[in-house]
């Protein structure tokens, strides 16, 4: 029943937001469901759950985990969309890069979409049925693409365009990988259930042609959801284009989204004991994404776009733990933890940096730490935190999946790995360094309005536990890593 | 040659040009006006006939052979021509090649004689005629071919015998695609709307009529009955399939298959009533188009 | 049944063919119509012998909201946009034409590689579906009108849904009505963009689109 109402809430409370009129309360709706969600989850980690739907809807390790990461955003979020919300004018407004006038989207619609995004991820999370998990992942697409429109200008709307139909064509292809898959297990005689408990029980009887051919499928669709080169095309567009704390969400939650799809079939081939082939896939696609973000990364002169593509190379960095096995596997969940977290900070400090800046180009903006000290700090630590690299939670994850490349003797994915990575630090080190160094600009910013603790608080929140996760993993949450990590073929 | 054989022959012969009168009827009935007599085509070649005949003085022997040499060859390719369930005069393996083959003799002493003239409208016609030929001879080809693996036969005769309803129930869809393949043939072979529009009367946007401009007399009564011929001749290809009547009885087939071509004259008059004809560029489209439909009716028959 | 099955099959080549030739977008939208009445009539029959509430059910939901549903909004959309002819697309169209039947023979190569599903239906199917999945494809790649690429996802999932129906003999009703929906809710959703798209800069022209890039 918990989780029924995990999904529910949400979506009720964006049905009840499109209604109401006055936008205090509506917001105050937005915190509220948020923190009962988060409580929902949290109480999830103490009590078992019971399936629901015969089975369809249940919780496993890694459904917590990344139900986890959600929940924990939202809220985040929905504190800092307090601050936004306020900030934005109504009416028409001046555009920032080009000389010319937009409206935005009504608030209503934007809260309304916000909530139900944050049930259609939910619905992802704890479906555990092949069929029930792809309509929730489309619904999903469908519930963003209004908010990366919020700003409603023509460049959003390119931006949006590209999201739909990229996704919505790959999500189209992954259906056809869940035929396929479907159609193996009727083959082999097997009753035909979609479940994923079920498919994995009976994963070595499935046939292999159709299990490899379902997955090259399901990889390129929901690859395309995830991010991974060379099907990321949407990304920087979607990203950079998109409120600042829409991107949070959609870096952080949605992406991880996309790849439990990759997940759940990963479980079944693990159950087959035929997990070699769909591995060599991963590893290539994350190393592909790895080295073609780091190229992208080097000149960018958007920040907001440098962050899109620091979530494909991390996306990357995730299809290849996973495409490694062993030890990776851990490391690649343990990742999606300090990512999420640490994407989520690097999007709203981007955002903090936007409303003062009023640009976002690298080279405008300058002197952050004198004119948002606050903001700066954050910043440069989740810079830090994203190039991987010690004391951040970030650090552990990367090194535990170059562990693991080494372990298994593969020198040369492991040299590419770190030259990638290294080559990734270079390059957002020019962009994101000279951005907090420097003089100030001319126009004065004005600190207080721009750093209100609703805007400050939850990136701080996000910055703190990506700190300690790079000390200390909680048991409770090391296990439950763990757990996943066994049924993806690891350990 | 049992007597049955003569019937297609005789029939082609005699009827060709009441099929255009048929549509020019069917026309004019359209737009709400009486319309020529049905037997008008044959009063029109009488009178040609006897009239004196006028040669450019630019003109060599060649363009006096055109029109003799195409009616010539298409005598010979009706004589190739299966009605239906009634087999042809003269059929072996391999003469749809010699069909395909006489068509082409006829298009090129038209295209040549009407190059001969020397005249710009002429040469313009001949080149358009040239270019959409040499598209749809592909068309026509793949459509027999797929007829042809269905019957495992490589006559006409051979393909067009075995098309019976049993035949339809077994391999419908692709028979479909064929014969939509031979109309797309028969409305650029014979320069019907959408392809080329018989009634205009702007020579910049004629592709059949203005080659025979300069023709007269007898010639042009040639010329006329050999366009006529050919309606025929295209029409029994696609009646044949149409009309899967093959009851053995020479007379009923015979009947059936005329009937069929009687309703495909009227189709043709009403789609020339109804739709304007394409723009130039479009045509190979359209071209391609029906061969690409024969490739897939290649794909279906026999699978 | 045979030849019935394999009427419709023949009937999608030739409204594949149709889309990649055709350059009016009305007769897209009416291509993709008619591709939605012929998906329900396959639907009942590829389960002629066993014919359940299940599928009459599918069947009619999925020709309502593809044969009619979707077509009268998209027109709808079309007539607010004013544009009525695609503008010459990437790829021209005789080469598109001679693409579908390569798409078709690609179909037909793959549909030989893939292990034959233990269904009795004609042999033509999986490559028909195929080929709807690279007609979609093709067509959200070439052409420039947003409608078109809206239009070649709605042919992809026809695709999709040609394949499913005929291979896989028990999917649950529920997950079927769930893609028709999460169809729909696309549709609807891409459909507002669009009208966004044409308010925006007065035409639904993508290769327009392009001012976002490194």
């Amino acid at each position: 029943m918990a989780l029924l109402a995990l999904v529910l809430l949400p979506a009720a409370a964006g049905g009840l937001a499109f209604l109401i009129r006055p936008d205090a309360p509506r917001r105050a709706m937005l915190v509220c469901v948020a923190i009962a969600h988060a409580c929902m989850t949290a109480a999830v980690w103490r009590v078992s759950t019971q399936p629901v739907l015969n089975g369809w809807i249940a919780m496993d390790a890694q459904g917590l985990v990344f139900l986890s990461i959600t929940s924990a955003l939202f809220l985040a979020v929905s504190v800092y969309a307090i601050h936004f919300l306020r900030n934005e004018q109504h009416g028409m407004r001046h555009d920032l890069e080009e000389d010319l006038l937009f409206a935005n989207a009504p608030e209503a619609v934007f809260t309304g979409c916000l909530l139900l995004f944050l049930a259609t991820m939910t619905l992802v999370t704890v479906s555990q049925h092949f069929g029930l998990l792809w309509v929730a992942i489309e619904s999903s697409t469908l519930a963003s693409a209004p908010l990366i429109y919020f700003h409603r200008h023509h460049r959003s709307l390119e931006a949006t365009w590209k999201y739909l139909m990229i996704c919505s064509v790959g999500v189209a292809l992954a259906l056809l990988g869940i035929f396929f898959l479907a159609l193996g297990a009727e083959r082999s005689g097997l009753e035909g259930s979609m479940r994923v408990a079920d498919l994995v029980a009976q994963a070595s009887q499935l046939e292999p042609a159709w299990m490899k051919a379902a997955f090259i499928f399901l990889l390129v669709g929901y690859g395309t959801k995830m991010g991974l080169a060379p099907l990321h095309t949407w990304l920087p567009d979607a990203h950079s284009e998109a409120p600042s704390l829409v991107s949070a969400l959609l870096s952080g939650a949605l992406l991880n989204c996309a790849f439990l799809g990759i997940l759940r079939m990963m479980q079944v081939f693990v159950g087959a004991g035929q997990q070699a082939f769909a591995q060599q896939l991963l590893v290539v696609f994350g190393l592909f994404s790895i080295g073609l973000a780091a190229v992208f990364l080097l000149e960018q002169a958007d920040y907001k776009r440098l962050l899109a593509y620091s979530s494909v190379e991390h996306m990357g960095i995730l299809a290849l733990g996973l495409g490694l096995g062993g030890i990776g596997a851990f490391g690649a969940m343990l990742h999606t933890v300090n990512h999420s977290f640490t994407k989520a900070l690097l999007f709203l400090a981007a955002g903090n940096i936007l409303a003062a800046y009023r640009s976002k180009s690298t080279r405008d903006v300058t002197g952050l730490a004198r004119t948002l000290p606050a903001t700066s700090f954050l910043w440069v630590a989740g810079f830090f935190a994203i190039a991987g690299s010690p004391p951040f939670g970030t650090f552990m994850s990367e090194f535990t999946i170059l562990r693991a490349a080494l372990n298994q003797g593969r020198y040369i994915v492991a040299i590419a790995y770190i030259a990638f990575l290294s080559l990734v630090f270079i390059g957002m080190s020019r962009s994101v360094l000279a951005m907090a160094q420097g003089p100030p600009p001319d126009r004065p910013i004005n600190a207080s309005a721009h750093e209100s603790w609703q805007a400050i608080a939850p990136p701080a929140a996000l910055a703190i536990v990506v700190l300690l996760l790079g000390f200390y993993v909680p048991p409770a949450l090391n296990a439950l890593l763990h757990e996943a990590a066994r049924s993806l073929g690891g350990m | 040659m049992a007597i049955a054989s003569l019937i297609p022959v005789l029939l082609g012969l005699m009827l060709a040009p009441l099929m255009l009168g048929v549509i020019n009827r069917t026309k004019a009935a359209f737009a709400g006006r009486n319309g020529q007599p049905l037997l008008q085509q044959y009063f029109d070649l009488w009178r040609l006939l006897h009239k004196g005949v006028v040669y450019s003085r630019t003109t060599t022997w060649v363009f006096r052979a055109g029109p003799v040499v195409g009616l010539a060859a298409t005598l010979s390719a009706l004589l190739l021509t299966p009605l239906g369930g009634v087999p042809s005069m003269l059929h072996f393996d391999g003469d749809f090649v010699l069909f395909a083959l006489l068509l082409g003799v006829v298009r090129f002493m038209l295209i040549v004689a009407a190059l001969d003239t020397g005249s710009a409208f002429e040469g313009m016609g001949a080149s358009r005629e040239a270019a959409f030929s040499a598209l749809v001879e592909p068309a026509l080809f793949l459509a027999l071919a797929s007829l042809a693996k269905y019957a495992g036969s490589l006559s006409l005769t051979g393909l067009y015998v075995p098309l019976d309803l049993a035949a339809w129930a077994q391999a419908g869809p692709g028979f479909a695609l064929a014969l939509i393949t031979l109309l797309g043939v028969f409305v650029v072979e014979n320069a019907r709307i959408p392809v080329d529009d018989p009634n205009t009367h702007l020579e910049l946007t004629m592709i059949h009529e203005v080659m025979v401009l300069d023709n007269s007399g007898p010639d042009f009564a040639f010329v006329q009955y050999t366009a006529a011929l050919k309606h025929w001749i295209f029409g029994a290809l696609i009646a044949g399939i149409a009309i899967p009547v093959r009851t053995g009885n020479v007379l009923l087939d015979t009947i059936a298959m005329v009937a069929g071509i009687g309703v495909l004259a009227v189709a043709v008059g009403v789609v020339e009533s109804i739709m304007a004809r394409l723009r130039m560029h479009r045509v190979p489209q359209l071209i391609v188009g029906a061969a690409a439909l024969a490739v897939v009716a290649l794909i279906v028959v026999g699978r | 049944m045979d030849v019935w099955l394999n009427a419709i099959m023949v009937l999608l080549v030739f409204s594949n063919l149709i889309l990649l030739g055709a350059g009016r977008l009305s007769m897209y939208i009416r291509c993709v119509a008619f591709q939605g009445f012929l998906l329900g009539a396959f639907t009942v029959l590829a389960h002629i012998s066993d014919l359940t509430v299940h599928v009459w059910l599918l069947a009619s939901v999925g020709t309502l909201l593809r044969g009619i549903v979707f077509p009268a909004f998209l027109s709808r959309l079309l007539r607010d946009s004013g544009v009525r002819r695609e503008v010459e697309p990437y790829i021209g169209y005789t080469p598109s034409i001679l693409s579908g039947l390569a798409m078709l023979g690609a179909g037909m190569w793959l549909s030989v590689r893939l292990p034959a599903p233990a269904i009795a239906l004609p042999r033509f199917v999986v490559p028909v579906a195929l080929m709807l999945i690279f007609v979609g494809l093709f067509l959200i790649v070439t052409r420039r009108k947003a409608l078109s690429q809206l239009l070649g996802y709605l042919v992809l999932e026809n695709g999709v849904y040609v394949f499913g129906v005929a291979l896989v003999q028990k999917t649950p009703l529920l997950v079927e009505m769930g893609v028709l929906l999460d169809v729909f809710m696309a549709v609807l959703v891409m459909g507002v963009a669009m009208f966004h798209i044409n308010r925006e800069f007065d035409h639904i022209d993508t290769d327009r689109l392009s001012t976002l890039k490194d």
